[in-house]
């Protein structure tokens, strides 16, 4: 089960608030705790994001949001606020009416905690406040999936959910553009699996039915109403048309045609495939398979029911499994987990003889599978997310450590970048380095580029000057004088003036050539000008010649310069006190 | 027909695309009416980007052309060429903007799409289009219905209408003699349409899109139809809004996104009502009662329109009407190539719907009534009168078909049809054609015309209020919409008064809008920021002065630390030039402030300097350093040290003058 929580940039965040279905204790849902030990969470949180409507990544969404008590936002997509409660509501018909749990969340609490939610669209850009985004991509693996991406300042994460890498049968790939995320939480389910072995699976179960329905044998598939089904369905449909099969398949009351039409509505969900040949041929109108009655159960001749629930824990898939369970020929498979203590848990462990209401025992002859046919992405897709996302770091949950560490390792090898694994409970700190953004003045942005020439080069980096004027919560970085201008600041002007003595046995404008002709060999690069009212110019820098009173062949030379060029000025003074080179004319 | 301007900072450019070569392969002529605001396209550069603002096909001139009847008409081809006495005619003078270095186009709406193909095919435009889903989804269906009404014309029909000399002859100087007129006008392919489709990229309301790295352009909620949206473009210090057919009324889409536009420094307003004076809501009620009582007589009602958008609203309307007025078993017939996908359609777009209808996919419902009225058969769709249609019909009944100009589709038929009846009724809906127009060439006609346009985008009085709400600093407008309309100019309410005036434009026109672009953003590498040495200047206003290397890189600017110089090999050589000029890696920053004279003397004493004669002068003092023979001039805005022969001297004085001063 998934619940993470991040904090980033000063906000918290929880991702998916999942629950174990293995536990029937408090251990169920995740330990809030964690975050607080008493008051409500919503002084805590952010913001709460559901990734997809498997009750591992939502199942604690009411007891979270009602029980402990949560009245922030809660961010899904359409079709996971859609079914999700379907499923919650299915899930908590169980623990409670069933089993006669207490301490679980009621159907009201369902309906208010549906209230919180905020529906995402893909690609959105929701501003949670004004600070915090968040931004919704395809994820494949159910429909209504998604990924987010989010952001603060220029800090960002990017949490996967469940995804899947290839297109199936119904839904498509998972998609996300190079968003250099500083951390990419991933989910990391098949680690180590690198074909895709979902395919496999699939021609396994077909196989499997396909052979019962040969030898005459009845199939029963417990499902819950939404979503494996949908996909058992197209799957079969597809198999069946392919095959040219009569055999009838049934769909159990009810449920069917308003399941069905979730995924017609939200049918820009699915795969490219199916989105485009909707108008003709909706998928999700399925053409061999039929509402069921409870009379055909005893029908004779092979069939495939898919019947509800999908724990085998009571109503009509119970009924119809106590029906056939005495014969070999027929067989049950289930496509999904069981609840400990559930009928569907007790096959699944190889139990043979059940103990039913009333001391009667059932005896289990018919053949009992179990098949996973979630989607998830595989040690490849994993990868390749890591190279559209780009991330600086990686977190990989949701896993088993054996194979995570595997991949972990492949990881830090192929991007070198950092990975991290937490356990539950366990947090991770990644320290971010993020640039600072300013505003820079046109003015000097356009004068540094066009001083910069076309081409830039590397190996004579310009180097650009400016202030940084930090006023309030702005940066602005404009050149020297602006910055003067706009604080309304005086100049101040430094300057130095210093007498260096020469031996110089020539007249006065004489001596000015030479030093003219003897620093244009000298600084190169510079520009130096002799000027006609008798100086010469170096830049900035002043230099004026006259004869010493005493000694004609004395000559004082005048240096003046500002602040601005000390270090041009510094290495005149110094240059011209070793006096000329001979040789000069 | 397009004049450039450039003027310094942002350049506006205005191009009609009303002259681009419009529908029919032989029988429609390109004409310019009027300027047309509600089917725009605008050509925007902002920061060297190029971008079109849609690129709507202006059809109202398929009005000064004869009907194209599925089957021979005799009636229809006798009538002489009917041509518009006000008919004007640009030729396109599409050379005067380079198609191909547009490097985006915006889609508002699907009605704003239709010259696509136009632009993206054989004009060498390599950029991208971006658009919503539905309204990619619905745009695709209406140009394959407008191909399709095209191509399935019978061929014979065609060929001898433009051989027609007598049409060719009437119109104006430059059509006459036009050679190549006929390739001009020529409607696109499916086959161009789904490679300029195959352009367009998809986004989400409120998706930020970068485009090279220097613009972010994001589309709205307009309100207007089914993925509707309305434009941000901005780059971190300017916002321009480009608003296009907008809608506050509480139809199908989802609302209006009013407070995303709040900040424009420039707001492009288009697509305001057609119909500035007719109100959607009594239009409607007119609608239904005109329709109830025309089949109550026995007639047949013929509903001209396009094949999604108003089409929805109606259905819903006559959903809520039917039982009460009675007309539980008229049938309704949808009858359009692509009635079956536009109905269809309609409902897989929940996350595009208002809220309302949202919420009914939760249930699960689909969002629309007209799924009900297909399932109890009250509604029926047909691809054309051809095939089940002719079979099944039964009269009397209501049929809602294209196209709405009444020049071609499967509305010519029943035009044909039901025209000589007086028990029958056509009610015109759309706004976009003029109803007089549309029906001259089946004059005389005895059939009764009802006219209840259905415009539900802004009207001025919507969009003053709106404007007051998102102040933008200037509105830029098509200059119908700061003049009242023609036939009303005494309406000053049928036009935009704002303070300071909307700027106007006109077809090709070139403004260039009011911006001065003073900053741009650019980002410190954090090693640089580290190192930066922020001084306290003033209270809360700190300064650092910045060396750094700019890079530039995809419109991104990043300042980073100057490189250390590789440390020089000692060689012989290098030791030998002791006369190497100083490498100036950072110049000095400028000084502020002054330097105060007690405590800069006892600084002075501090580092052994104690003979110190000070002189006062006019502005300020004279520092003398007896024994160091050196003079010191402390003014305000200015410190001149002059000292001879003692450059040990002359750094520390200089070091300690500057403790005094800020830099920057």
């Amino acid at each position: 089960r998934s619940c993470i929580l991040v904090s980033i940039g000063g906000k918290n965040i929880m991702l998916d608030c999942g629950m174990h279905m293995g536990y029937n204790d408090d251990r169920r849902f995740p330990d809030f705790s964690y975050i607080t030990q008493n008051g409500r969470l919503t002084d805590f949180l952010d913001c709460v994001i559901i990734s997809h409507f498997h009750l591992d990544h939502c199942g604690a969404l009411p007891f979270m949001s009602e029980m402990v008590g949560y009245d922030g936002p809660i961010y899904m997509t359409h079709p996971t606020k859609a079914i999700c409660p379907i499923l919650l509501e299915d899930f908590r018909k169980i623990t409670v009416d069933k089993k006669g749990e207490t301490n679980f969340f009621t159907s009201q609490m369902i309906k208010d905690c549906m209230k919180k939610v905020v529906p995402l669209n893909l690609h959105q850009t929701v501003q949670v406040d004004d600070e915090l985004e968040i931004k919704a991509y395809y994820a494949g693996h159910v429909l209504g999936a998604a990924m987010v991406h989010i952001k603060v300042g220029s800090e960002s994460v990017v949490y996967t959910g469940d995804y899947n890498m290839t297109p199936d049968r119904h839904l498509g790939a998972a998609w996300i553009d190079k968003c250099r995320p500083d951390i990419l939480i991933s989910e990391s389910t098949y680690a180590t699996t690198i074909r895709d072995s979902k395919r496999c699976r699939e021609r396994d179960f077909l196989k499997k039915v396909h052979e019962s329905i040969e030898r005459g044998g009845k199939v029963l598939i417990p499902v819950f109403a939404l979503g494996r089904a949908q996909e058992l369905c197209i799957l079969l449909e597809t198999f069946w048309e392919r095959m040219n099969l009569k055999a009838p398949i049934y769909f159990s009351t009810g449920l069917t045609e308003k399941a069905n039409h979730y995924y017609k509505l939200f049918i820009t969900w699915t795969n490219q495939k199916i989105r485009k040949t909707f108008v003709q041929r909706n998928m999700f109108e399925f053409k061999h398979i039929k509402a069921f009655d409870r009379s055909y159960a005893d029908n004779p001749g092979p069939m495939v029911v898919f019947a509800t629930p999908g724990m085998l824990h009571a109503g009509q898939s119970l009924q119809i499994f106590k029906k056939w369970a005495g014969n070999e020929k027929n067989m049950v498979i289930m496509p999904g987990y069981c609840v400990q203590g559930t009928i569907g848990h007790k096959i699944l462990n190889g139990q043979r003889k059940l103990e039913m209401e009333g001391r009667s025992t059932l005896d289990v002859k018919l053949q009992v599978e179990y098949m996973s046919f979630s989607a998830h992405a595989d040690a490849k897709g994993i990868m390749q997310l890591i190279r559209m996302a780009e991330p600086r770091n990686m977190l990989l949950v949701h896993g088993e450590a054996v194979k995570m560490e595997f991949l972990k390792g492949k990881i830090e090898q192929e991007f070198s970048i950092d990975c991290y694994m937490p356990a539950n409970g366990e947090t991770v700190t990644v320290t971010t380095n993020p640039s600072v953004p300013v505003d820079i003045s046109l003015n000097l942005l356009k004068r540094e580029m066009a001083l910069g020439g076309p081409l830039p080069d590397p190996k004579k980096p310009r180097t650009m000057h400016g202030t940084l004027i930090m006023k309030e919560n702005s940066l602005k970085l404009v050149s020297s004088e602006q910055a003067l201008k706009e604080l309304g600041l005086n100049e101040h002007q430094l300057r130095f003036t210093c007498r260096v003595q020469l031996q110089d046995p020539h007249s006065d404008t004489d001596t000015l050539h030479r030093i003219y002709t003897h620093l244009k060999s000298v600084l190169k690069g510079y520009t130096i000008q002799h000027l006609p009212d008798g100086t010469v110019m170096v830049e900035s820098i002043v230099i004026k010649v006259s004869s010493s009173t005493e000694d004609p062949n004395t000559k004082v030379l005048l240096l003046s310069w500002s602040y601005q060029d000390e270090d041009l000025g510094s290495f005149l003074s110094t240059l011209l006190k070793k006096g000329l080179p001979s040789g000069l004319c | 027909m397009l004049h450039v301007l450039y003027l310094s900072g942002v350049i506006l450019l205005f191009v009609s695309l009303k002259t681009f070569p419009s529908v029919s392969s032989f029988h429609v002529f390109q004409y310019c009416l009027s300027g047309h605001p509600t089917l725009p396209c605008n050509v925007l550069k902002f920061k060297s980007t190029t971008i079109m603002l849609d690129c709507g096909l202006d059809t109202t001139s398929v009005l000064n052309f004869l009907p194209l009847p599925l089957v021979h008409s005799p009636r229809l081809s006798k009538l002489p060429g009917w041509v518009s006495k006000d008919g004007t005619l640009n030729l396109e003078k599409k050379e005067l903007l380079d198609l191909s270095t547009i490097d985006v186009i915006l889609i508002s709406n699907y009605h704003c799409m239709m010259a696509l193909p136009y632009i993206t095919e054989h004009t060498g435009f390599t950029g991208t289009v971006y658009a919503t889903e539905p309204t990619l989804q619905i745009g695709r269906l209406l140009m394959e219905e407008l191909v399709n009404f095209m191509e399935r014309v019978p061929k014979a029909q065609s060929a001898t209408c433009w051989k027609n000399k007598e049409i060719q002859r009437m119109l104006p100087g430059p059509l006459k003699d036009a050679v190549d007129v006929w390739t001009w006008k020529r409607s696109y392919s499916m086959q161009e349409v789904n490679s300029a489709l195959s352009k367009v990229q998809l986004v989400g309301y409120s998706q930020k899109v970068e485009l090279f790295g220097a613009v972010q352009v994001s589309p709205l909620s307009s309100g207007y139809s089914l993925g509707s949206s309305n434009w941000i473009i901005q780059s971190h210090h300017e916002k321009v809004s480009y608003v296009s057919g907008s809608s506050l009324l509480t139809t199908h889409p989802q609302p209006m996104d009013q407070s995303s536009l709040k900040n424009s420094d420039v707001l492009i307003l288009t697509g305001l009502t057609q119909m500035p004076t007719a109100n959607p809501d009594g239009m409607l009620g007119e609608f239904c009662s005109n329709l109830a009582m025309t089949i109550r007589a026995g007639g047949n009602v013929l509903v001209p329109c396009y094949s999604s958008g108003v089409i929805y609203d109606l259905l819903e309307c006559l959903y809520q009407f039917i039982e009460s007025a009675n007309l539980g078993t008229t049938p309704f017939y949808f009858i359009s190539p692509v009635a079956n996908s536009s109905l269809e359609f309609s409902q897989i777009f929940a996350e595009w719907l208002c809220h309302n209808k949202q919420s009914k996919v939760y249930l699960p419902e689909p969002p629309f009534p007209h799924a009900e009225l297909i399932q109890t058969n009250k509604l029926k769709h047909y691809p054309s009168i051809h095939g089940d249609f002719s079979s099944e019909f039964r009269q009397p009944c209501v049929v809602f078909t294209g196209h709405p100009s009444l020049r071609f589709g499967d509305v010519v038929h029943f035009m044909e049809l039901w025209g000589k009846s007086s028990l029958n009724t056509i009610i015109f809906t759309e706004p976009d054609f003029s109803y007089l127009d549309a029906l001259a060439p089946y004059q005389p006609l005895a059939m009764k015309c009802v006219y209840c346009p259905i415009d539900t985008r802004l009207n001025f009085h919507q969009v003053s209020k709106l404007l007051k709400e998102v102040q933008p600093l200037h509105v830029v407008c098509p200059e119908q919409y700061t003049q009242p309309p023609l036939t009303q100019s005494h309406r000053s309410d049928l036009m935009l008064e704002l303070q300071p005036p909307p700027m106007p434009y006109r077809r090709c026109s070139v403004l260039n809008l009011p911006f001065r672009r003073r900053y741009e953003r650019v980002y410190i590498m954090p090693e640089l920021a580290n190192s930066l040495v922020p001084s306290e200047i003033k209270p809360g206003i700190s300064l650092a002065t910045v060396s750094a290397v700019l890079h530039s890189k995809d419109n991104k600017h990043t300042l980073q630390s100057v490189p250390k110089p590789p440390p020089v090999p000692p060689s012989k050589k290098r030791k030998r030039v002791i006369e190497e000029p100083p490498v100036v890696l950072a110049p000095k920053p400028l000084l502020s402030g002054a330097v105060p004279l007690e405590a800069f003397l006892a600084t002075l004493q501090k580092h052994g300097i104690t003979e110190v004669k000070v002189e006062e002068t006019a502005d300020g003092h004279i520092l003398h350093l007896q024994a160091e023979d050196t003079l010191i001039q402390l003014e305000e805005d200015g410190t001149h040290i002059v000292c001879d022969n003692n450059e040990p001297l002359r750094t520390t004085l200089r070091d300690l003058v500057l403790r005094f001063l800020q830099k920057l």
